[in-house]
């Protein structure tokens, strides 16, 4: 497939690697931010392929894992008893909240739908005028524009029916956190490239230089990873600290203005709590007052539920990259796809679930 | 608003007094009888059905396959075929998995009320080709009719019987490490062509379903190679990689696979980069894995390949001693993961 098949080619990957080898002399952590690319390295085997002085460490980059139990409890709560019809992307459905996922739900009688965009939600919508009609609104910046362009919609066409259950977060903030921890061994980042692709870079040059760390904007096929790798490697290996772009066919240095500018009208930055991590300040969006109306935490009244979590899930110390997924006792054993007691072992992002689904045992890691 | 049913078939649409299925055409009353008489027996009409008797008398010699199977899908008419010939190649191919030569069907009708005659009709129809097309008959059935919001228009079950191939040992267990294994044709077209009409995802050029009788395949391969054919298995539900793993899961053997050697069509490879979706695990309907001596395999290949419906055989893979009970890709960098089986369904990717 054209503009994909250059970047799997193996002639250049066995160059990237070579190169990688010649110039690393000692060992190196490296965290790859988003859940994407945790799949793409697993996915392609590349975590065998390089050497063993570079760690990969896999960070919080995933949607689906970062997302309170609370939040999926209200989402729940919507469906299940407030009559809404809730959509949502695919593989927020498997995940625990505290009694039942949203595929459970929907085996109970809500009305969820899996949809592949926001404006599929609003033309729900629009086509049923007499149901209240919820979008999980959640994910990265990534997904933030689409989510304020369907609100935005909404208002200019009169849909009152239709709002977002917000659970936007942010990358820097959280990156701050893992850099902040006590604990954190990461020598280099590698930075999300869709997430750049909407926000551009420049907000990575004051953690580049606060905290003396490269990071290098990184796409997502085997050659993106492997020569973003190698730059991060350089970087590091030459002792300096700067914020470099492998992703440049997508991403500028200061993102898409037009996406940017949507998601200034409709969303506010805010504090927000991580699954896993907790509460990090200014980490995420919130409706804008001028949007309230869409706001679905406040149209209903949703009541915080149990927020239970499994008490031996190590997703915290997982999505900030203290340990790896075969490191938590419960890996592959109580936990598994088919009975998740965390949310990195349901989406195909979390790390634990690329661990599970491709790596199998320990021996093909 | 009706939907636009096509046909292109000679034959003159039966006259019935309903444009819609009625909770009465399951009542066994005139209405049913008439349901049958002008529809369901003058379309599939043969000596069999002709008796109007509670079953089939059937006369087989020697051993038989025997499976069942239902059909619920939606939407119930898609690029490549609908329900019925669906149907119709997923029976015929079950028991052209066991290694046996297809001969007689039944076929259930479970009826949603409000379903649109002309698409009964039109499903009839197709259910004929079908049949004619793989040389088996419908030789009983029976028709009930559900509530409205009890059925989702229209479901299918069927049983089919079939004598087994002469020269057959179908046999899971007698597949072994040195085995190659054959894929009759590109992986994922039907269960990417089902999604993309049921999301309303567009694309270039129309993706079909691959709904197709396979016997003709599995037979000429049994004629040519006998004994040397282990193994046929259809990667329907779960796709491939849901068979490779059964298997090898079944018999403790290891299969490895290389990641450039899946036939995936552009179209339907670029609708799974773009869904999140692995064409693994994608749904077929018209293809099968062959597990096959070593030895025979280039040549089974090209045997398929002269035949239709055959055309895009290649080499899948093969089961080694290596990792019993895994199924292991080689990815086209070069690199190695394991294919697991799925908990459930591919759910699509945030982002």
């Amino acid at each position: 497939m054209r503009y994909l098949a250059e970047y799997r080619d193996r002639v250049a990957v066995e160059d990237l690697l070579s190169e990688i080898e010649k110039t690393v002399t000692q060992p190196w952590n490296i965290m790859e931010i988003c859940g994407g690319q945790t799949h793409s390295l697993v996915k392609n085997g590349i975590l065998d392929m390089l050497p063993k002085e570079i760690t990969m460490i896999h960070g919080p980059g995933c949607p689906v894992c970062v997302t309170p139990v609370d939040m999926v409890d209200k989402a729940i709560a919507l469906a299940l008893d407030k009559g809404a019809i809730l959509c949502s992307f695919g593989d927020m459905l498997r995940v625990p909240g505290s009694e039942m996922s949203l595929l459970t739900a929907k085996a109970h009688g809500a009305d969820i739908r899996i949809v592949y965009s926001p404006l599929e939600a609003l033309s729900i919508a629009r086509q049923n005028p007499e149901c209240q009609v919820v979008f999980f609104a959640v994910g990265f910046e990534t997904t933030a524009p689409p989510n304020a362009l369907s609100v935005v919609l909404a208002k200019k066409q009169g849909v009152s029916n239709y709002s977002l259950l917000v659970s936007h977060v942010l990358v820097p903030p959280a990156m701050e956190v893992i850099l902040s921890d006590e604990e954190n061994r990461i020598d280099g980042f590698l930075a999300a490239g869709h997430v750049c692709t909407v926000m551009g870079y420049e907000e990575y040059y004051p953690l580049s230089e606060k905290y003396g760390i490269p990071i290098v904007v990184t796409g997502f096929e085997p050659v993106d990873l492997l020569q973003g790798i190698l730059m991060a490697v350089k970087l590091l290996e030459e002792s300096k600290v700067e914020v470099e772009n492998q992703y440049a066919r997508v991403v500028r240095r200061k993102g898409n203005i037009h996406a940017i500018q949507t998601i200034r009208e409709v969303f506010e930055i805010a504090d927000r709590t991580w699954r896993g991590i907790g509460k990090i300040p200014m980490s995420g969006y919130e409706l804008r007052l001028a949007y309230q109306e869409y706001d679905a935490s406040k149209k209903f009244e949703l009541i915080s539920g149990k927020n239970k979590e499994c008490e031996s899930c190590i997703a915290g110390q997982v999505l900030k990259g203290l340990k790896k997924p075969v490191e938590c006792p419960e890996f592959g054993k109580a936990c598994t796809p088919e009975n998740p007691l965390g949310a990195p072992m349901v989406s195909s992002e979390g790390a634990c679930a690329a661990y599970y689904q491709y790596a199998g045992d320990s021996e093909l890691i | 608003m009706k939907k636009d049913v096509k046909f292109n078939i000679s034959c003159p649409m039966p006259e019935l007094d309903y444009d819609v299925i009625t909770l009465g055409h399951g009542s066994g009353g005139k209405l049913t009888h008439h349901l049958l008489d002008t529809g369901v027996f003058e379309i599939l009409d043969n000596e069999y059905l002709a008796t109007r008797h509670d079953g089939a008398l059937l006369n087989i010699d020697g051993p038989v396959a025997f499976s069942t199977d239902s059909f619920v899908i939606s939407p119930l008419f898609f690029p490549g075929g609908n329900i019925g010939d669906l149907a119709v190649n997923g029976t015929v191919n079950d028991l052209a998995m066991c290694g046996a030569h297809p001969q007689f069907i039944s076929l259930g009708f479970i009826l949603e009320e409000g379903l649109d005659v002309r698409e009964l009709w039109e499903i009839i129809y197709t259910i004929k080709l079908a049949a004619e097309h793989s040389g088996v008959k419908v030789v009983t059935g029976d028709t009930k009719v559900v509530e409205k919001g009890k059925g989702d228009k229209i479901f299918i079950n069927t049983t089919g019987i079939g004598k087994l191939h002469q020269k057959g040992k179908i046999d899971p267990q007698r597949v072994m490490a040195g085995d190659k294994i054959i894929v009759s044709g590109s992986i994922a077209n039907h269960g990417i062509c089902i999604m993309s009409k049921r999301e309303g995802l567009e694309f270039e050029t129309e993706i079909k379903s691959d709904t197709r009788d396979v016997s003709g395949l599995t037979t000429a391969l049994l004629d040519r190679f006998g004994e040397k054919i282990k193994l046929f298995r259809d990667p329907t539900r779960g796709g491939v990689a849901t068979v490779l793993n059964e298997i090898a899961g079944q018999v403790n053997t290891g299969v490895e696979l290389k990641e450039e050697d899946l036939p995936v069509a552009t179209q339907v490879d670029a609708a799974c980069e773009m869904l999140g979706l692995d064409p693994l695990y994608v749904a077929n309907e018209g293809i099968f894995l062959a597990f096959v001596d070593g030895k025979v395999a280039d040549e089974a290949v090209e045997i398929l390949r002269s035949m239709e419906g055959g055309e895009e055989a290649s080499l899948l893979g093969e089961v080694v001693e290596n990792h019993p009970g895994k199924v292991v890709i080689q990815s086209v960098i070069g690199g190695r993961r394991v294919i697991p089986m799925l908990p459930g369904d591919q759910l699509p990717r945030i982002c």
